[in-house]
């Protein structure tokens, strides 16, 4: 572990020690279901609502429009067709706004959407994957009933002006019967900038556990009360009946602490991760012919760079001989499935695309490490630049 | 429902003074193929193999179906040798079968049975004819045949005949070396081989980190589905080392010959190993004219750096045909997944489909060939794997 240098937190984060400590009673000793009627069933009602709470006050929103699901992809899932499935809209199919670069677990529920006769349409990004909120503006139609937009894009890192749309779709709404419901994926957002979700003015955000340093298979859907979401799966009454299932209350735990940590040391893991982000910039701008595909302005963990000339999967695998790991930007393959559509909708060119890697960072990572990558990085490209003329 | 399966196996009694070597081959692959199944004796008598099902007959049919060698299996239900128990065992074959002609075909190797073989047929058919409205009898073109044999034991009847691979028993043809890719085409060439008999190995070229571990997971898969056919179910798959040769061959002042280049390494590595191994020959995926590198001149060019026979079950087959058997063998999901093999990450921008041998040869000039050959191979793991 020590001597591997993991650049790739936004697929997923090594749980935090403090995590996997305060999870571990609950798999053998706190083992209940918080639905038992007897002492054991109690005491874990009683931890689900404290984590509840918990997580309620770290993201200043009531506990009770928090639901916990099994993952980000079902947060996004359960939010947009939860809104398709209130019964004037499953008789009423309206119109979706949203951008070209969501997450295929937004993306991929639009299209469904559209097969039961939704209609979408796509703000526009530009060359760094950033949002323009006044073009919401012209796209906004008598019968759109969802927006949905990613906070940060877990591509390139990308920050949407969700506060400004926020506060369009309020004004908007103040004129209509039926209310615009507006969805944010921000599971790259939670610690990695600060996150008030009563200024947003959003009524359905999605977070997940383990890009915070959380257990894998936990997630987490805001809900405003206003929002009169209907269930996508069906069982008991858990979570008010919106998302049945035994509760895992483990991970539950697990989120809690891990949201906790990130909001705690925010500000310190800003600096550090603003730090190193800064250097791998540096670093990069040094190594001839590459390109920074992500914002200056863009999240604080995240950088996405091309290196035209070496596939973006041969990177990965020399860089993985030197103990780092990062991510491939677009394809595993020349074949066109494979391409990431994020960054094709960005507009790449075919030989940064290819070339593509994302680098995601963690608080933990040296000054030091960076230096090595830096150095790895440069002295790889060019081997490779040099075998593959 | 049937206590036996019969096992026919068409081409191999017609091999003389070998027939007996075959057919024992034979068995032995049944009993390695069926020995985690629950199942009776298997018989050998006059050219055919009966195997005693012990109430499990679709599974070891099933299984079967996967023996090389075996042309058709049906399963037989016997009765004693009384005509109104033919009779009643008759009606159970024929509900179990569709169709709606038949004729019966009996044979009386037992000639103590009172009824000669036609009036069993008659006997028979008018009991079915009688008992099943639907049924017609078609002498000519029926769509299944009530087949009965009244042999020592008793009587067995059967109409359902279920085809199997046919070919000659795994391990009856020597052994050969089978070019292994991730792609579609190589697996088929090593099914097609085993049909006719070759034990196969299989030698993958593995050129990390060009390409990933993935990649040569996917191989060890395909391998691990190929080990079914095998004798004993057991493969040995190598891995040559084969970075090195793409590095070389990325620098070559020759770009639109790389891949007829790297295709000339890679049967020169097989040949070697292949004598190492005591292979008589080398399988490849090649369908002619499918890429730039299985064109005639290509083919011409790549095999001049052997001598060792190089066989291309594939050549005549069009993709379709050949997607169609990895789909039937099960090869065809794993060689989708997209991991890339060094076939596809190295491919030029225009490979040259007309190389010709005296440009090659100019080419390699710049290399150096048997360094990177001798390397490769010292560099060559064995992974045995078995089905």
């Amino acid at each position: 572990m020590r001597n591997e240098i993991y650049l790739d937190n936004s697929a997923t984060t090594p749980v935090a020690e403090e995590v996997v400590q305060a999870m571990e009673p609950y798999w053998t000793i706190q083992y209940g279901n918080p639905s038992s009627p007897h002492l054991r069933g109690v005491a874990a009602e009683n931890t689900l609502n404290a984590c509840r709470k918990q997580i309620g006050a770290f993201l200043q929103v009531d506990p009770s429009s928090l639901y916990f699901t099994a993952s980000g992809t079902e947060a996004n899932n359960l939010a947009l067709q939860g809104v398709a499935n209130i019964p004037y809209f499953l008789r009423n199919p309206g119109h979706i706004i949203t951008t070209p670069i969501e997450h295929p677990s937004v993306l991929k529920v639009i299209n469904h959407l559209e097969e039961r006769g939704w209609s979408v349409s796509y703000l526009k990004v530009n060359e760094f994957g950033q949002v323009d909120a006044n073009q919401l503006a012209t796209l906004l139609k008598p019968d759109t009933k969802i927006v949905s937009v990613m906070l940060v894009n877990n591509e390139l890192g990308s920050i949407a002006p969700v506060q400004e749309i926020g506060r369009i779709i309020e004004q908007e709404n103040r004129e209509r019967q039926h209310k615009i419901v507006f969805h944010v994926d921000a599971v790259q957002a939670l610690g990695h900038l600060p996150l008030r979700i009563p200024e947003l003015k959003v009524h359905l955000c999605s977070f997940s556990g383990h890009k915070i340093f959380g257990p894998k298979g936990i997630g987490l859907l805001y809900v405003d009360r206003q929002v009169p979401l209907r269930p996508i799966l069906f069982g008991g009454d858990q979570e008010s009946g919106l998302r049945p299932g035994t509760e895992n209350l483990p991970a539950i735990v697990g989120l809690t602490k891990a949201v906790q940590l990130v909001t705690e040391n925010l500000e310190e893991n800003l600096r550090q991760l603003q730090n190193l982000r800064q250097a791998l910039i540096d670093g990069i701008n040094t190594i001839p012919n590459s390109r920074i595909n992500s914002p200056q302005e863009g999240a604080p963990h995240l950088l996405n760079a091309s290196f035209p000339g070496v596939r973006g999967e041969v990177l990965v695998h020399f860089l993985e001989q030197k103990r780092i790991f990062v991510a491939m930007g677009a394809a595993c393959s020349s074949k066109k499935k494979g391409v990431s559509h994020v960054l094709e909708s960005i507009g790449l060119l075919q030989d940064e695309l290819m070339s593509a890697i994302r680098f995601s960072l963690a608080p933990t990572i040296t000054l030091d490490q960076i230096q090595y990558v830096v150095y790895s990085l440069k002295e790889t490209v060019e081997e490779i630049r040099n075998i593959c003329v | 429902m049937y206590p036996l399966l019969l096992v026919r196996y068409g081409e191999l009694s017609l091999k003389g003074r070998n027939r007996k070597t075959f057919e024992d081959l034979l068995l032995t692959n049944m009993r390695s193929r069926l020995a985690d199944l629950p199942h009776g004796r298997i018989t050998k008598t006059f050219g055919r193999i009966y195997l005693e099902t012990k109430g499990n007959w679709a599974a070891l049919a099933q299984r079967l179906q996967g023996v090389f060698g075996i042309v058709s299996v049906s399963p037989v239900l016997k009765r004693e040798l009384d005509l109104d128990q033919i009779k009643e065992g008759a009606a159970l074959v024929i509900q179990d079968t569709p169709g709606q002609t038949f004729k019966v075909e009996a044979r009386r190797p037992n000639k103590a049975f009172p009824l000669t073989s036609p009036e069993l047929c008659n006997a028979l058919g008018g009991h079915l004819l009688r008992n099943f409205p639907h049924l017609k009898v078609d002498v000519h073109n029926p769509d299944f045949v009530l087949n009965v044999e009244i042999r020592q034991e008793g009587a067995f009847l059967y109409s359902q005949v279920i085809p199997c691979l046919g070919g000659l028993p795994a391990g009856s043809s020597g052994k050969g070396l089978l070019l292994l890719s991730g792609g579609i085409d190589s697996p088929v060439a090593g099914f097609l081989s085993m049909k006719r008999g070759v034990t196969i190995e299989g030698l993958h070229f593995y050129s990390y980190p060009f390409t990933s571990e993935r990649s040569k997971a996917k191989v060890v898969d395909l391998a691990t589905r190929l080990a079914a056919y095998n004798a004993k179910g057991s493969f040995k798959l190598w891995i040559a080392y084969f970075t090195e040769i793409q590095k070389a061959l990325q620098k070559t002042s020759y770009p639109t010959l790389s891949i007829t280049l790297m295709r000339r390494f890679m049967l020169r590595i097989a040949t070697q190993l292949a004598e190492r191994e005591q292979a008589l020959a080398l399988i490849t995926g090649d369908s002619l004219g499918q890429v730039a590198s299985q064109t005639m001149e290509s083919i011409h060019v790549i095999n001049a750096v052997t001598t060792t026979p190089v066989f291309r079950p594939l050549i005549g087959m069009d993709k379709q045909e050949i997607i169609d058997v990895a789909y039937k063998i099960g090869t065809y999901e794993t060689s989708i997944q997209p991991y890339d093999d060094c076939c596809t990450v190295f491919v030029p921008k225009n490979p040259a489909t007309r190389p010709r041998l005296d440009q090659v040869l100019e080419a390699e000039r710049e290399l150096d060939v048997e360094g990177l050959v001798s390397e490769a191979i010292a560099k060559t793991e064995l992974v045995q794997l078995k089905a």
